[in-house]
């Protein structure tokens, strides 16, 4: 992956969230606010629904960055993003990201999560070493 | 109506939490991370680190709690009815591994109006056992019609 320049595309990925996913991220994360998870609460706040935590995506973004290096945890250094649209389950959500600038071993990637045109996560910028 | 400041700069005590192996192997179940360095301890180790090595995300887990508090006090005066979780940044050091026990505090860094809009900004400093800095959060709330 060190070849990567300026301006290319990272493979990036595509993940459709089953129903019961915000129950387990729930679970795994400790946030068991009701908006994710309890159908009738989130339609009484105005909610279409249930929706999915933010958080999640934000991590199928750093997924997608840390897969640049391989996975290595060590790999991704900061990120940043910006929550723009509610997720919702049962759709399939693609992470894309194009290649922002080389600095040695360091690559600043620019990284979009979206649901169709419902971008939800936008101007996420990371920070991947690459070795 | 405008947001209120005198928290601005405020702190709040700090919370601890010990990194298990299984709640990370959790984890990276639900986000999809299939390297072995998130579950297996001998694989971890042979790749350098101390034990099972959590994916930097994990951080939410051990850093959120500390920010509780500080989301819910009355001096800040969040409405949560019209809140929205607007943006975040993590910056990472030194890797969560099993066993670490990690340290959160937490600050207010900013509040303001923007267009209508109440902006609140905290920080997370979360550091461990050796007091190494693991990461350090920037949280975003933003509160429509304030």
């Amino acid at each position: 992956m060190a070849d990567l320049n300026a301006g290319d595309a990272i493979p990036g990925l595509s993940v459709t969230p089953d129903k019961y996913l915000p129950h387990r991220y729930a679970g795994a994360s400790g946030d068991f606010n009701p908006i994710h998870i309890d159908p009738e609460f989130a339609k009484a706040v105005g909610l279409p629904n249930t929706i999915l935590h933010g958080l999640y995506m934000m991590g199928l973004v750093a997924r997608a960055n840390a897969a640049v290096a391989g996975g290595d945890p060590r790999a991704l250094k900061r990120l940043s993003v910006q929550f723009r649209g509610m997720g919702a389950p049962e759709t399939e959500i693609a992470v894309s990201g194009t290649v922002k600038s080389v600095d040695g071993g360091t690559i600043v990637i620019d990284t979009v999560a979206a649901q169709g045109d419902n971008q939800t996560i936008r101007n996420a910028e990371a920070e991947v070493l690459i070795g | 109506m405008t947001v209120k400041t005198e928290a601005v700069g405020k702190e709040w005590p700090a919370t601890t939490y010990e990194v298990g192996k299984e709640k990370i192997g959790e984890y990276a179940r639900v986000i999809g991370l299939d390297n072995p360095v998130h579950f297996d301890r001998e694989v971890a180790k042979t790749a350098g680190y101390r034990d099972v090595v959590a994916p930097p995300m994990f951080c939410v887990v051990y850093s959120a709690p500390a920010l509780g508090p500080a989301m819910f006090d009355p001096e800040v005066g969040m409405n949560f009815a019209a809140m929205v979780h607007g943006a975040q940044e993590f910056e990472w050091g030194e890797p969560a591994c099993s066993g670490d026990e990690i340290t959160t505090t937490s600050k207010c860094l900013e509040i303001f109006e923007k267009d209508g809009k109440g902006f609140y900004v905290f920080e997370t400093r979360s550091v461990n056992q050796d007091g190494a800095e693991v990461v350090k959060g920037t949280w975003t709330n933003i509160v429509r019609g304030v």
